[in-house]
C-alpha cells in the first residue's frame, strides 16, 4: 500500500451563525489511496458533500474551515492560495455534479465546454483541443461523438449530459475524481450505465474516486470502502462488503434497512375484486404547434392504455422518464385531457361529465405531488392549504379548518402545524402535509406521483409506512407512480410497467419481480443498484484485492 | 430552410399588422375634432363657408371617409404618403429629411445606454457587497426615478449655462459653414447632451437588470462546473455568467430600439433638435393629417422591424429557442 493520494485530517467546517447546527462537518478524517473508490454515504444535511467541496475549493459562501488539513499528494489544499488551488482543479482533481440538466452552460456547444478545460490550463492548440474533446466523447461512449461535439446541452438527454460531464472531469486525466451524487437524478437503467462507466474508467486509468451518495444500493455496486456520515460526523468507516454485510453503527443499520429490498411482498388478500377505477383505450399525444411552413412534432404519451384498479388495492405504475406514467396520472385526476378513451370511477364515466357533476366526482380522486417544496403555496398557512379543497366544495370555513387540524394529527404531525407556513417544515413533513391535503376531501382513490422520490431513504420509508397505514384505516385505493422499482416492490400489490406510452407488462408485484416476462422489465430489474443477483455478486469480489 | 420559411412567415404577418395599423391610425385621426381646412381658414382669419369648402375640395376632404382611406392606402402602396399642404412638400421628403437627425440622436442614446448600462451592471454585480457597488445602484435608482424633461433642463443649466462646456440646443452651430470632419465634430458636440439625457433612463434600467441577472446566473450549477474546471474568475464572469445574464437584456433592448423614431419627442423639443419628434408635434398642432399619418407609419414600421430583429438576435444568442419555436 502506497502513501494515500488524499488525506483529510480532523477537518471541521463552521456553518454561518444561526444555522441549525454549528458545524457542517466536525472532526472528519479519512484517506483515499490511488486507484481506490471511496463512497461517502449519508442523508441530506449530513455534510457528505461539504468535505468534497472543501477539497475542490468550492465551498459555498459563509462556510469556513476552522480546523484540519486536506493533504493532496503532500500539499495542503486548505492552506494554498487560490491560483495554486485553481491550477489543481480540473487538472489533477476532476469533479462531476448531481444535476446533469443544469451543470452545463446552456449557451455553449458541448465540444467548446470540453475544450475549455484544456484552455483553462493553457494546454494544446485549438485544433488539438477539439480532437481531444472528440476522443473523450468516444471514451465516455456517447452515440455519434462528432455531432455530439457540435450539440448544445439541451439537445442531449440527462444520461448523455452526465457522460459529457464525466468526459470534462476526465479530460486532463486527474488522479482524483470527486463524484457528487452523479447518478441520483437519472433513471435506473441510465444510472446502471453511468456507474458501470465510472467504474470502468476508474480501473483503466487507476484513478482514485470519491463517490458521494445517499444510496447503499449504489455503494454495493461501486465502492471499495465506505464512510458513513451523520450530522457532520463520521459514524462508521470500513471495507464496503463488511459494512454492507455487518454494519456496526445503529445509523448505518437504519440506512441499510430503509432501502426497499427489491423483493416484492407476497400478494395480500382482501382486495375487493370489484374495480373502483377502469381505464380503457386511453390515448394522449402532445403536439408542438407548428408554424405555417413547419412540420408539427408529436410525442405519443399514452397509447391505448387500459387497466383496472380494485377497491383497497395499491397499483404501481413503473417506468422511466418519458414513459408516459405521469401523463396517465394527470389524465386520471383530470389535470390533462386525454385525446380518446374512457376513465370510469365506480361505474361513472368521468370523460362524459361536465360542470357540477364532474366536480362532484373529482372530489373522489386526489393527488399527492412529487416535489414537496414546490407543491405548497409558500404564502398560505398549512391549515388553510388543507382546508381550501373542502371550502371550495361547500364545507363551512370553521369546520374545514377544524378538520385540517385533525388530518394533520392523522398524518403524524402536530395539530398546531396548521398555523405555520410551509417553509417551516422539512421535506418529509411537507409530504405529510401534501397527503393530509389529499385526504381532506375524503377521496376513494389517491394518485401519488413520485410522492417519495425527492425524500431521503429513511424519510421515504416513513412516508411509505404512513400511506400504507392510511390506506387500510380509511379503505383507500392507491395509484402509485414511481420510477423506483424498489419502492414499488415495497408498497404495491400489482404493477404496470410502461415504456414509451405503452403498457408492456402488468401483473402482481410478486410475479413481476420473480418472473418478468417482458425484456424491458428484465432490463429495469437488472439495473437496480445493489440488487443481490448473480451479476453484482460476481462483481464485488473482483474489486476486493485492491483494498488497503 | 426552416429559418428562411420562418422569416417569410414573419414578414407576411408584419405586412398584415402594418396594414391594420394604417387603417386604425386613419380612423383615429379623423376622430379628432376639426380638420386642416378649418385650421387653415382660422389662421387666415376667414370664416367664409365657400373658402373652407374650396379648401376641402382641393385636399380631397369632401369625399366620403372610405373613399379617402382607399386613396390613402393606394398611395402608400406606391410609396406616396401624400402632400403636406402646410409645409408645401411631399410627406415622404419631409420625413426623410428629418429622419437622419432623429436616428442619430436615438441611435446614440441607444448605444450609450446599452453599453454603459451593461458595464455598470457588471461592475455592480462583481462588487455587490462593496460600497462602490452600492454607489452604482444608488445612481441608477436616481436616474430611474427622475423625469426625463427635468434631467434635460438641469443638464442644459449645468453644462451649458454654468459651465459652458457644451452647446445648449440645436443640431449644429447656426451660420457655421464647416464641412467634413469639422462639421461632424460640431454635430457630435451638439449631440452629447440630448443623447445622454435620452439614454439615462434606459441606462439605469439596463444597469439594474444586468446586475440582478448576473447575480442570479452566478448561483447556477454550470458556474460551479466552470470553477471546477479551473477557469480563471474573469473568464467565468465573461464567458459563463455574462453571456447567460444578457438574454433578458436583449428583450428590453428590442423594446427600446423600437421607440427610436417616436420616443424622442420630449428631448427633441427641449434641445430644439430638428428630428421627427418635433415634426410630429408640429403636425399634430396644425392638423396636418397626411404628415401625421406618415410619421405614425414610420414609427410602426420601426417597431415591427426591431421586434423581428430582436427575435433573430434571440435565436442567435440562445440555441434553445429554435426547439421551442
Amino acid at each position: 500500500m502506497s502513501e494515500p493520494l488524499l488525506q483529510i485530517e480532523r477537518l471541521t467546517l463552521a456553518l454561518p451563525e444561526g444555522a441549525d447546527r454549528r458545524y457542517a462537518v466536525e472532526d472528519v478524517s479519512y484517506s483515499l489511496a490511488a486507484g481506490e473508490v471511496l463512497c461517502v454515504v449519508g442523508e441530506s444535511g449530513s455534510g457528505k458533500s461539504m468535505t468534497a467541496n472543501a477539497v475542490m475549493g468550492l465551498l459555498p459562501p459563509g462556510l469556513r474551515v476552522t480546523q484540519g488539513r486536506a493533504l493532496f499528494d503532500g500539499a495542503d489544499l486548505l492552506a494554498m492560495d487560490e491560483p495554486t488551488h485553481r491550477a489543481l482543479r480540473g487538472r489533477r482533481i476532476g469533479m462531476v455534479f448531481q444535476e446533469p440538466m443544469t451543470a452545463l452552460n446552456p449557451l455553449m456547444r458541448v465540444g467548446d465546454q470540453i475544450a475549455e478545460v484544456f484552455e483553462a490550463h493553457g494546454l494544446l492548440t485549438a485544433r488539438e483541443r477539439r480532437e481531444k474533446a472528440l476522443a473523450l466523447l468516444e471514451e465516455v461512449r456517447l452515440p455519434d461523438p462528432p455531432s455530439a461535439l457540435r450539440a448544445y446541452p439541451f439537445e442531449l438527454s440527462g444520461g448523455q449530459r452526465q457522460r459529457v460531464m464525466i468526459a470534462m472531469a476526465l479530460a486532463l486525466e486527474p488522479q482524483l475524481l470527486v463524484a457528487d451524487e452523479p447518478t441520483t437524478a437519472l433513471d435506473v437503467t441510465t444510472q446502471a450505465q453511468i456507474l458501470h462507466l465510472i467504474r470502468d474508467l476508474q480501473k483503466r486509468r487507476g484513478m482514485a474516486v470519491m463517490f458521494i451518495t445517499h444510496d447503499f444500493g449504489v455503494v454495493a455496486e461501486i465502492a471499495d470502502r465506505v464512510c458513513v456520515m451523520c450530522e457532520g460526523r463520521i459514524v462508521e468507516m470500513g471495507d464496503a462488503r463488511e459494512v454492507l454485510a455487518s454494519p456496526r453503527h445503529a445509523y448505518t443499520r437504519t440506512l441499510i434497512a430503509a432501502i426497499p429490498g427489491g423483493v416484492a411482498a407476497p400478494a395480500r388478500d382482501g382486495a375487493d375484486p370489484a374495480p373502483l377505477l377502469t381505464v380503457e383505450g386511453l390515448n394522449k399525444v402532445y403536439r408542438s404547434r407548428g408554424g405555417w411552413w413547419q412540420p408539427r412534432r408529436e410525442v405519443v404519451a399514452l397509447d391505448e392504455v387500459g387497466f383496472t384498479l380494485g377497491r383497497g388495492e395499491t397499483l404501481g405504475i413503473v417506468g422511466e422518464s418519458g414513459s408516459g406514467k405521469s401523463t396517465l396520472g394527470r389524465c386520471i385526476v383530470g389535470l390533462e385531457t386525454p385525446d380518446s378513451g374512457g376513465i370510469r370511477l365506480a361505474g361513472t364515466d368521468l370523460r362524459t361529465l361536465t360542470g357540477q357533476a364532474l366536480r362532484e366526482q373529482r372530489r373522489h380522486i386526489q393527488m399527492v405531488f412529487q416535489d414537496p417544496y414546490a407543491s405548497l403555496n409558500p404564502r398560505i398557512r398549512v391549515g388553510m392549504a388543507i382546508a381550501q379543497g373542502p371550502i371550495a366544495n361547500g364545507v363551512p370555513r370553521a369546520r374545514a379548518l377544524e378538520r385540517a387540524r385533525q388530518l394533520l394529527t392523522t398524518v403524524g404531525l402536530d395539530a398546531a402545524a396548521a398555523d405555520r407556513f410551509p417553509h417551516e417544515f422539512s421535506g418529509g413533513q411537507r409530504q405529510r402535509i401534501g397527503i393530509a391535503r389529499a385526504l381532506a376531501l375524503d377521496p376513494e382513490l389517491i394518485v401519488a406521483d413520485e410522492a417519495v422520490s425527492a425524500l431521503d431513504v429513511s424519510i421515504q420509508a416513513q412516508v411509505l409506512e404512513l400511506l400504507e397505514r392510511l390506506k387500510t384505516e380509511l379503505s383507500l385505493s392507491l395509484l402509485f407512480i414511481t420510477h423506483d422499482l424498489r419502492v414499488a416492490a415495497q408498497i404495491c400489490d400489482r404493477l404496470i410497467v410502461m415504456q414509451k406510452g405503452c403498457i408492456v407488462e402488468q401483473g402482481s408485484a410478486e410475479r413481476i419481480f420473480q418472473a418478468p416476462s417482458h425484456p424491458y422489465t428484465r432490463e429495469l430489474l437488472a439495473a437496480i443498484p445493489g440488487r443481490h443477483d448473480d451479476a453484482t455478486a460476481a462483481a464485488a469480489p473482483a474489486a476486493a484485492p485492491r483494498m488497503p | 430552410m426552416r429559418y428562411l420559411s420562418l422569416i417569410a412567415s414573419r414578414l407576411l404577418k408584419a405586412v398584415l399588422v402594418l396594414l391594420a395599423i394604417l387603417i386604425l391610425n386613419f380612423f383615429l385621426i379623423h376622430l379628432a375634432p376639426g380638420d386642416p381646412a378649418m385650421v387653415m381658414a382660422g389662421e387666415a382669419g376667414a370664416t367664409d363657408a365657400q373658402f373652407i369648402a374650396d379648401l376641402r375640395e382641393r385636399f380631397g376632404l369632401d369625399q366620403s371617409l372610405p373613399m379617402q382611406l382607399w386613396h390613402y392606402l393606394a398611395g402608400v402602396l406606391t410609396l406616396d404618403f401624400g402632400y403636406s399642404y402646410r409645409q408645401q412638400m411631399p410627406v415622404l421628403d419631409l420625413i426623410l429629411e428629418r429622419l437622419p437627425a432623429t436616428l442619430l440622436l436615438t441611435g446614440a442614446a441607444f448605444v450609450i445606454s446599452l453599453g454603459c448600462g451593461i458595464v455598470a451592471g457588471m461592475l455592480a454585480a462583481m462588487r455587490a457587497k462593496r460600497p462602490s457597488g452600492s454607489l452604482i445602484m444608488g445612481l441608477a435608482l436616481l436616474f430611474y426615478a427622475t423625469p426625463l424633461y427635468w434631467v434635460a433642463m438641469m443638464a442644459v443649466l449645468v453644462f451649458s449655462v454654468f459651465l459652458g462646456w457644451l452647446p445648449a440646443y440645436g443640431y449644429d452651430t447656426v451660420g457655421s459653414d464647416a464641412t467634413g470632419l469639422a462639421h461632424a465634430l460640431d454635430v457630435a458636440e451638439h449631440l452629447i447632451l440630448p443623447a445622454t439625457t435620452l439614454g439615462l433612463f434606459f441606462m439605469a434600467v439596463y444597469t439594474r437588470m444586468t446586475r440582478a441577472s448576473m447575480l442570479s446566473v452566478a448561483q447556477q450549477d454550470f458556474v460551479k462546473t466552470a470553477r471546477a474546471k479551473g477557469l480563471a474568475p474573469g473568464m467565468i464572469q465573461r464567458r459563463h455568467i455574462l453571456r447567460n445574464a444578457l438574454l433578458p437584456i436583449i428583450t428590453l433592448a428590442g423594446l427600446q430600439a423600437g421607440q427610436m423614431v417616436g420616443g424622442a419627442v420630449l428631448t427633441e423639443t427641449v434641445f430644439a433638435w430638428p428630428g421627427i419628434g418635433r415634426l410630429m408635434y408640429e403636425a399634430l398642432m396644425q392638423r396636418d393629417y397626411n404628415l401625421l399619418l406618415g410619421i405614425f407609419f414610420f414609427c410602426a414600421l420601426l417597431v415591427i422591424l426591431f421586434n423581428m430583429l430582436t427575435d433573430v438576435i434571440y435565436r442567435l444568442a440562445d440555441p434553445r429557442i429554435k426547439e421551442a419555436a
